[in-house]
């Protein structure tokens, strides 16, 4: 909690300070702001998709059989080998050539959700296997079916280890937002460059982007760190 | 869907083939620049006095919390508003490699904390001066860890280069960008694009296995 209340300390003074200090600030603010609600939709959705094929591709790794774990390597060892914006713009100028026109929303999420969900998958599968391998004896000792060991043995456990990867990881996606702005989304990169080039005020425009994107990360981590806090201790008692 | 392999081989290769060239040179450049970056951010990070430590590990922490695409948007617009004129390949390179130099500070700080206490006290004991416990003792012993992790952050940086296309260097996706807005036809180049990352990629990674394996054998006998 100290560190929270150190933090938004520091926000609250860094603002109060570029108000006082730069006086054109009301000019170009509300616009980046505009871009920041574009930023914070884009990283809620890719995150959801992240999260998602994260942890499906990371169990087809770890419990697949054979079919599935081919798949999900091919899924993973693809997604990580070509980089974000490749992607992105394979799928916003190729993808119509094939028929499939998306959105630049739906383009931008696909693009990190994708990439995100091949990184998330290892940090999955890893802590899937640094699950104590007798607890999955114990189940099958037990009788219980393959889909209640996952859901009430393994995954509780392993939750608790894959937390810290996988806030990193989100943090890393809030940042790669900044990518969408070449497929036409207006969001705090775009927004930050073109009123830049109205009003050449770099430095303060650029803080002022950075604070931004600095302050969500904040959030991801404090919230990693109150996830992880619970799923842990939540399994400390049942133990 | 219509693949020309025509217009592949005739037109988009050859200037690809260029692009590719600057892709890996600004690969590397960025990467050496990171390597002694680091290692300078590290040694701030870990000094003796708190009024070095404390703002080391702040400006860390926030080059590692903003956006590479906005710091490298910020040193283009920045750089010649304070004078300094330098090629949007030069400004790109310098904050890909400021940026991962806060990368790599942190492998070298855990690669260092690694190397037991006993080790340094031992050095102590011997009467070694600093340059040899740092040339015999330390560095050999927090290699293993690091050289690994290094080489996650080459591949990393290669694949953030395209991020340079946002100034106009003329990388690889810049030229399959600039393919496609001339031919308009983005299939081929976006494509070839995509699978140069992958192919290198995966090539990287079987080679940094190879360097770390090396590394383990002939400094852990």
């Amino acid at each position: 909690m100290n560190r929270v209340a150190i933090v938004s300390a520091l926000i609250a003074f860094l603002v109060g300070l570029s108000v006082a200090t730069f006086s054109e600030l009301r000019v170009f603010l509300p616009a980046i702001l505009k871009g920041a609600v574009v930023t914070v939709q884009v990283s809620i959705l890719s995150i959801a998709l992240f999260i998602f094929l994260s942890v499906l591709a990371g169990i087809g790794r770890a419990r697949g059989g054979r079919a599935i774990r081919w798949l999900s390597t091919i899924y993973v060892e693809v997604f990580r080998g070509t980089s974000l914006l490749v992607i992105l713009f394979w799928m916003f100028f190729v993808m119509p050539e094939f028929g499939v026109t998306l959105s630049p929303m739906f383009a931008g999420v696909a693009a990190i959700g994708l990439n995100f969900g091949a990184y998330g998958a290892e940090v999955v599968r890893g802590a899937i296997t640094a699950v104590p391998k007798g607890q999955t004896e114990a189940t099958i000792a037990l009788n219980m079916s393959p889909y209640r060991r996952m859901t009430r043995i393994v995954l509780p456990q392993a939750i608790a280890i894959m937390i810290p990867g996988m806030s990193n990881l989100t943090i890393e996606l809030i940042k790669a937002t900044a990518l969408v702005s070449a497929v036409t989304l207006v969001d705090i990169t775009y927004a930050a460059v073109q009123q830049n080039q109205l009003h050449y005020r770099t430095v303060e425009i650029f803080l002022i982007t950075m604070m931004l994107y600095y302050v969500l990360a904040q959030f991801v981590r404090f919230g990693g760190e109150a996830l992880e806090e619970y799923f842990t201790r939540h399994l400390n008692r049942r133990v | 869907m219509d693949w020309d392999w025509d217009f592949t081989f005739e037109t988009v290769l050859p200037r690809m083939w260029e692009a590719a060239g600057v892709t890996i040179w600004a690969t590397v450049i960025s990467f050496l620049l990171a390597l002694v970056g680091g290692l300078i951010l590290m040694l701030l990070k870990t000094h003796r006095s708190p009024w070095v430590s404390r703002p080391a590990t702040e400006v860390i922490e926030f080059i590692r919390a903003t956006p590479l695409l906005v710091q490298i948007f910020f040193l283009f617009f920045l750089l010649p508003e304070i004078g300094i004129t330098l090629p949007p390949l030069t400004t790109g390179i310098l904050a890909i490699g400021i940026y991962n130099s806060a990368l790599c500070a942190e492998v070298y700080r855990a690669g260092f904390q690694a190397v037991p206490k006993g080790q340094w006290e031992a050095c102590i004991a011997l009467n070694m001066s600093t340059y040899r416990t740092y040339r015999d003792v330390i560095i050999p012993q927090s290699l293993p860890p690091i050289v690994p992790a290094l080489g996650n952050y080459l591949v990393a940086i290669f694949k953030e280069t395209p991020l340079l296309s946002f100034v106009a260097v003329a990388e690889i996706m810049q030229i399959s960008k600039l393919i496609g807005a001339e031919y308009y036809r983005f299939t081929e180049a976006v494509t070839i694009a995509g699978i140069f990352f992958l192919v290198m990629s995966l090539v990287a990674a079987f080679l940094i296995r190879i360097v770390e394996n090396y590394v383990k054998r002939s400094i852990l006998h």
